[in-house]
């Protein structure tokens, strides 16, 4: 039995459509990763799951139980942390892991084992009330107390947003200890990079799946030849790459350029490569470094919206 | 929008038709134990003004006393016997006004009023007399003969600060654990929902029972208002009144997400309402018939009355029946309204 | 030319340093990643040189204004733009443009040709008459960047633009940044996206109130033996002491 098993969700609030007809499913002790943008539709999916919204059609089931029917049983058992590190501001932390544990019918001693490794890091504020914490420290609180009931089910929507690099590394690594404990963990990102710490992915857009793999798998099917282009003038190396008649897409990519090209029946790689160089030597650039790159689920992200692209 | 285009337009009216001190059609009684061609034309001169309406006759002083306790009349006129025959012949006669003075405003307007119509009618006789006649009016003045304004205020504050920490703070709270995103996750855990709610308003309860303790103080020991009914069914009645402002907090609270919402709707739709119509500021039987009617479904103007009666008359429980009864209907339909639009999930 | 110089630059709030001593320049027509983690102080120090805040000690010039004495001259001289605060979500496109350059003072009989101009570049035309809060946000984010330099600053500050937008709109909305920047405005940017620290000139990671790290991408990565941005701001940040805002 999957830990959620979604079939053909579909969700609209008055004219916006916010999910149009979603399946998957994600097997007991994974981490499963939705990834995509901001009004993609994730938070509608997680409230779905979490029996806070009922959708239009489709089924959805938790743990063995139905989302709507059985929405009590599902209460007891699943973690569920909301986009807004959703605590009592005025509460400090000690008093916001209480106050979850007592409303899920237990105390912090019974699962103290669980949320240790988390908790030991904010235990030293604990007496700091929860609105004077940093984003990171908010998001390890929160963290907390979705999982101070020891859930079978954790859902995080995204967790982290518009927290610190640092802070994100440190939560993808608490994740793994929990998966490790047997908990199954449904998360959302609109980081692209975070979807390599999952499990299995789904990049979802527009309230659509576009691939549901992992992500090495996802990477594999990309089905283009891709090279990372750098100069020294990166902002006119951009438009002079576009103007390239064998160039299917070219976006920067940071450091460098990401370009997808046409190749014909017979033509190699290698040829593209050494036209592209020397048309951009022609064009006066100086530093010209091309390589021959794989994939990242970015660039397969891209590829798969390429039609919505303005 | 609709708030801040409707309000102004509400309130003028309101203003316009509410904030008036002048008495119309006021409900008065007469003891007539004269019976006498002058008594009868001071009567019908009191009827004909706008300013009164004889609503009951009574026979005797006793019967003054049970008309004042039902609440409707405002002054009570009485002739005393031989009035025409004492007038004539000693060439003064007595009336005594008794006024209602849990309102001392109204109370001290009826009886100007009341005065004015008789001195008019003294001057009547005079003209066609030899004799200077004199009717010397004497008022007495029901419960409150010292006319201090706290008898008529302090039952008003009381249902005022009943119905702000209330009505107004219960609904926010909640509304703000909507805000904050709290109460998504205490959605998705294994509390109940009435547990929720129970949560937010019991604290509310405290509050408002200890709030309820300082005012009845502070009238009794400071501005010397003594309780003159049953202690205990003012404080009953008081609760009952707590928990009618308490559902209307929570029905608030189901209305909306946003803590600014909650604020305006408690605010502007209860608590302006309560200041205008609930007859703590302006009499409501001056009122145009229509916001005497709107009047009625406003639950601090019963709260108000019951304390009046309660407290400042010393009327006993069955007086106050009919309040107690309203109030409790009110409570019931209120939180079955509210406990069946708040919903387990979010929309 | 320096379009931005701090010297020492320093925040108190009481016994608290949110900022402390920071130096740094940036030259003009340049893209500055000013990275750190939460709480670092960031967002305080990019207030005192946008001339919200006034510094404890220290000094600094912006778009050659000293910034404790003429903030009303540098406002006049600087887009601003932030993921939380960008647009009139109620009003339309077009109503947008012409409000927010009203704002920063375009000429009257200028305003309408900007717009156009604005426009026809994010190739806009088609939504001028639609509302704001009916764009999907990377078309958003880009439309705000526009409409914070309608007014051709010399320096555009940008706080964390680019949270939550697609991997596309992303992309182009750095697109615009470039363009900018090749315009001669200077482009100041926060950003928690490691990825989009490499589009920049220089960057600069604050540790605990202090500029612990200030150089190009290239030279960072050489000099901190990493493989991306993200690994160096790994080894910086990991030593920070606060954990507060």
């Amino acid at each position: 039995m999957p830990a959620v098993d979604v079939k053909g969700l579909k969700k609209n609030y008055g004219k916006v459509i916010a999910l149009r007809g979603i399946s998957f499913s994600a097997e007991k002790g994974e981490i499963f990763g939705i990834i995509g943008p901001d009004g993609s539709g994730k938070t509608t999916l997680f409230r779905i799951l979490t029996t806070l919204l009922v959708a239009d059609e489709g089924t959805a089931v938790v743990d063995g139980f139905d989302v709507v029917k059985d929405y009590k049983e599902i209460r007891k058992r699943v973690g569920y942390m909301p986009g807004r590190f959703s605590l009592y501001q005025d509460l400090t932390v000690e008093e916001n892991l209480q106050f979850f544990a007592s409303v899920f019918h237990t105390t912090i001693e019974e699962n103290y084992d669980l949320v240790k490794d988390i908790y030991s890091q904010i235990e030293p504020f604990k007496t700091r009330r929860a609105g004077k914490l940093s984003g990171g420290m908010k998001q390890k609180l929160a963290l907390s107390c979705a999982l101070i009931h020891k859930p079978a089910i954790l859902f995080l929507d995204e967790p982290t947003t518009g927290v610190d690099p640092v802070s994100r590394k440190e939560l993808w690594e608490m994740l793994k200890r929990l998966k490790n404990q047997g908990i199954t963990i449904l998360v959302s990102t609109p980081y692209m990079d975070e979807a390599a710490l999952c499990d299995r992915i789904a990049l979802i857009k527009d309230g659509r799946f576009l691939s549901i793999d992992t992500p090495a798998n996802i990477t594999a099917q990309f089905n283009q030849k891709i090279f990372a282009v750098r100069g020294l003038e990166m902002s006119r190396l951009l438009s002079d790459i576009r103007a390239f008649p064998a160039v299917k897409t070219c976006y920067a990519f940071g450091d460098s350029h990401h370009v997808t090209v046409e190749t014909g029946q017979n033509e190699l790689q290698e040829s593209v490569q050494h036209a592209l160089y020397l048309y951009l030597l022609f064009k006066g650039h100086t530093n010209v470094e091309i390589e021959k790159i794989n994939p990242g689920i970015e660039d397969c992200f891209m590829e798969l919206t390429k039609a919505d692209v303005v | 929008m609709m708030i801040l285009l409707g309000m102004p337009v509400i309130q003028i009216i309101l203003f316009g038709f509410a904030i008036t001190t002048e008495v119309k059609n006021a409900e008065i009684a007469v003891l007539d134990l004269s019976k006498d061609e002058a008594t009868r034309k001071i009567v019908e001169a009191i009827e004909v003004s706008e300013y009164f309406h004889v609503a009951e006759y009574v026979h005797n002083t006793k019967d003054i006393d049970n008309v004042f306790r039902k609440g409707r009349i405002g002054l009570a006129i009485v002739f005393s016997e031989n009035f025409y025959e004492n007038l004539l012949h000693t060439g003064k006669a007595q009336i005594q006004l008794i006024a209602d003075a849990t309102d001392p405003n109204t109370a001290t307007t009826l009886t100007n009023y009341a005065t004015a119509i008789i001195n008019n009618y003294q001057r009547q006789i005079v003209a066609t007399g030899p004799v200077p006649y004199q009717i010397v009016p004497e008022v007495k003045l029901m419960y409150n003969p010292q006319m201090k304004g706290a008898y008529n205020f302090v039952p008003g504050v009381l249902g005022m600060i009943l119905m702000l920490i209330c009505a107004m703070m219960t609904s926010v709270a909640i509304v703000r654990e909507k805000e904050m995103g709290t109460m998504e996750v205490l959605l998705v855990s294994p509390m109940k929902p009435i547990i929720i709610i129970l949560s937010k308003a019991v604290p509310y309860f405290a509050i408002s029972a200890v709030n309820l303790a300082t005012v009845l103080l502070l009238a009794v020991f400071v501005l010397k208002v003594p309780v003159m009914g049953s202690l205990f069914w003012l404080i009953l009645v008081s609760l009952l009144f707590i928990f009618v402002s308490l559902s209307i907090g929570i029905m608030v609270s189901t209305l909306t997400s946003k803590q600014m919402i909650a604020y305006l709707i408690s605010g502007m739709v209860f608590m302006i309402p309560v200041m205008l119509l609930s007859g703590m500021i302006y009499p409501v039987e001056n009122m145009p018939a229509i916001l005497q009617w709107i009047s009625h479904i406003i639950p601090a103007k019963w709260y108000i009355a019951a304390v009046k009666d309660l407290m400042i008359k010393g009327l006993g429980v069955q007086a106050v029946l009919k309040e107690i009864t309203i109030l409790f209907a009110m409570a019931a339909v209120i939180t079955a309204i509210s406990v069946k639009k708040f919903k387990n999930r979010l929309e | 030319m320096k379009v931005i110089t701090a010297e020492n630059l320093t925040k108190k709030f009481g016994s608290f340093t949110a900022v402390d001593h920071i130096s740094f320049e940036v030259e003009q027509g340049e893209i500055f990643g000013f990275l750190g983690a939460n709480g670092a102080g960031k967002t305080t120090a990019m207030r005192m040189l946008c001339g919200l805040s006034k510094p404890t000690s220290g000094k600094g010039m912006v778009a050659g204004f000293e910034i404790s004495k003429n903030p009303e001259k540098i406002k006049a001289n600087i887009g601003y733009m932030s993921q939380k605060f960008s647009m009139y979500e109620d009003l339309k496109v077009w109503e947008n443009i012409r409000l927010f350059a009203g704002i920063y003072g375009v000429p009257d009989k200028e305003i309408s040709h900007r717009t156009d101009e604005l426009l026809k570049n994010l190739q806009f035309e088609g939504q001028k008459d639609a509302l704001v809060k009916s764009l999907p946000l990377g078309w958003k984010q880009k439309l705000a960047f526009s409409v914070a330099i309608v007014h051709e600053p010399k320096i555009v500050f940008l706080d964390e633009p680019t949270g939550g937008v697609d991997p596309a709109a992303r992309r182009q909305f750095w697109e615009l940044i470039y363009q900018a920047a090749d315009r001669g405005i200077t482009v100041f940017v926060t950003t928690h996206y490691m990825d989009e620290a490499e589009y920049c000139n220089r960057v600069s990671i604050m540790v605990d109130g202090r500029i612990d790290a200030l150089n190009s991408p290239q030279n960072l990565k050489q000099q901190y033996d990493a493989a991306n941005m993200d690994e160096v701001f790994h080894r910086l940040a990991r030593g920070a002491k606060r954990n507060s805002d």
